[in-house]
């Protein structure tokens, strides 16, 4: 490799590289800077600004016309172009969320920052890995830091339980994920995503492949929380840290839901008969624990965590088309739920009592009474979450389910439809409680970031216009990829 | 005299895999067997990976084997660093005690 190749390659992994030096530069300050609370909030602002650089810096790319790096195994296509914009974003907007409750809590340290740096770099591998091995390194770099994240309240026994779970069972499917990347190599010859393409194309009844299919596709189900892989989603939701939780919800499901659609479409697409069967099973499972799962919750974490088993559940709808329509509907629907997810998390991080941060669902009552901005903004979020007509959410389903009939699947979209209407009953529930309630007292004013943050989420939550945006840009995206 | 082959290999790393998932899932005593039940399916994996690549003729498979070893090593550290975070606050590292959050 010619010095001129290797600087060829390095430009398309720019975003990446600023993040990997910012983290280590970040670290030595970190270090060197006297006084805890003072380091804790100095890299708090820097880590922020270096996630909004790097998302500038990315939809900069975004211009340029992309390609493969390093013998193929990194790929720089619109798709991965969009997904790190949004994870960059998704990130900076976490950390944003997590300094007051930090701070609050005592858990102020700068290592926190850090780990979200070098998760969203992981992140950023993931989504544009073209390689086994690359998708390997890039799921293990983002796991590696959630781990530490979610055991981030070390001296609490919740936090610390939290991440012991997480951590047995996020190896335990990187296992299940490796045991079937081993398989497919063997099968198919090569670790490159080409290659196994070709392969597939040849040999798709070849049972070596499919049984390493079935693998890979378990092990990345683990991270999208996508059931029957789902168990340790509620338990870490309520047991780490609120911003942790926060974090989990957003930016590493769109980018393990990105490498999911990659690696189903690009490698595995000539195999879509074989695949559409288990992400068909996957989205029932899914969507059936997640609503009724999340009914009988009384703490609100874990009630988002059911939720996000759900939502996965109709991303997988989707998916399940295997058609580049089904892929936009995949992008288009996980970005809204970013920004409903975000903003949900920012209302739960603002309930704060003179006596300490509350989180059962009955400590909302009241909020209309005190803080009529965030009961507004919740119940718009609710609403688009739940996906009620004519907040975007609605669109989100409406396009997702569009796909899949498109693709034939009628009665996977009449259960969708079906416990996509049991679910609505939880949203409202808490809707219930924020405007009838008893007041029970009254709440502090909510944390500047979280309340910006917030009512953002939730004017988005509402404005129509934004769809035709994000539907312009998730077309664009995903033009590269998938037939 | 038996030639040993590709099937051998496979056969081998698929019965260590089966008995990680087992360790995971049946053992009801101890976390630190959990993470060697972890160990073991990563180095089964690593036995295909090795017999893959003895078997093609291609080196990719020696490759990865050695970025898992490197993962596995990093895991391990960060599983036994949230272990030991777990038994200050419990005091105790049974399986059955992860019980707090439940539903």
């Amino acid at each position: 490799m010619t010095v001129s190749t290797l600087l060829a390659d390095l430009q398309l992994l720019t975003p990446e590289l600023v993040l990997a030096v910012g983290a280590m530069a970040l670290l030595l300050i970190g270090v060197y800077t006297k006084g805890e609370a003072k380091a804790a909030q100095r890299i708090m602002t820097l880590a922020t600004a270096l996630l909004v650089v790097t998302a500038g810096l990315s939809v900069w790319m975004a211009q340029g016309p992309g390609g493969t790096a390093f013998h193929g195994a990194f790929v720089l296509d619109s798709f991965a172009m969009y997904a790190k914009t949004v994870v960059y974003l998704a990130g900076a907007v976490a950390l944003v969320l997590a300094g007051q409750y930090l701070r609050a809590e005592q858990l102020a340290r700068f290592e926190y920052p850090v780990l979200v740096t070098l998760a969203v770099l992981g992140m950023s591998f993931m989504v544009s890995a073209n390689d086994l091995i690359t998708l390997y390194l890039g799921l293990e770099l983002q796991s590696l830091a959630l781990y530490v994240l979610a055991a981030f309240n070390r001296d609490s026994l919740r936090a610390s339980e939290a991440g012991l779970k997480y951590f047995v069972l996020g190896a335990l499917s990187s296992g299940l994920l490796l045991y079937g990347a081993s398989l497919v190599y063997g099968f198919s010859g090569s670790t490159s995503f080409d290659a196994i393409a070709v392969a597939a194309a040849e040999g798709s009844q070849n049972l070596g492949l499919v049984f390493g299919l079935v693998f890979v596709v378990a092990g990345l189900a683990f991270k999208i929380s996508a059931a029957p892989f789902h168990m340790w989603t509620p338990d870490v939701y309520e047991g780490a840290p609120t911003p942790v939780a926060a974090f989990f919800a957003t930016a590493p499901k769109l980018a393990a839901m990105v490498l999911l659609a990659r690696v189903l479409m690009e490698p595995f697409g000539p195999m879509t008969e074989q695949w559409q069967q288990i992400t068909m099973v996957m989205a029932v499972l899914s969507m059936a624990f997640g609503s009724f799962g999340a009914l009988m919750q009384s703490n609100i974490k874990r009630l988002m965590g059911y939720s996000s088993i759900g939502n996965m559940g109709y991303v997988l709808v989707g998916l399940s088309a295997g058609t580049a329509l089904g892929l936009w509907s995949v992008l288009f629907y996980m970005t809204l739920y970013v920004i409903g997810v975000a903003g949900a998390f920012a209302v739960i991080l603002s309930m704060r009592r003179s006596e300490g941060m509350v989180e059962r669902i009955e400590d909302l009552a009241g909020l209309s009474q005190t803080r009529p901005a965030l009961a507004w903004s919740m119940t718009a979020l609710m609403f688009s979450i739940g996906g009620m007509p004519f907040m975007i959410g609605f669109f989100g389903k409406l396009f997702v389910f569009y796909a899949a009939v498109q693709a034939g699947l009628i009665w996977l979209v009449i259960l969708a439809v079906i416990f996509s209407t049991i679910s609505i009953a939880y949203y409202l529930r808490v809707i219930k409680v924020i405007w009838f309630d008893e007041p029970s007292g009254d709440f502090l004013p909510a944390p500047t970031g979280a309340a910006i943050i917030s009512r953002i989420a939730a004017l988005i939550a509402v404005s129509m216009p934004v769809v035709g945006i994000i539907i312009a840009l998730v077309v664009n995206a995903g033009a590269g990829i998938g037939g | 005299m038996l030639e040993i082959g590709l099937g051998h290999y496979l056969a081998l790393a698929a019965i260590l895999f089966t008995i990680g998932v087992f360790g995971i899932f049946v053992n009801r005593k101890n976390v630190i067997i959990l993470l060697m039940s972890i160990e073991l399916i990563l180095l089964s994996v690593n036995i295909n990976m090795v017999a893959f690549s003895a078997h093609l003729g291609d080196l990719t498979g020696q490759v990865f084997a050695m970025f898992i070893l490197t993962v596995a090593a990093a895991e391990a550290a960060v599983g036994l660093a949230i272990l030991v975070v777990f038994f200050r606050n419990r005091g105790d590292i049974a399986v059955d005690d992860v019980n707090l959050m439940k539903g």
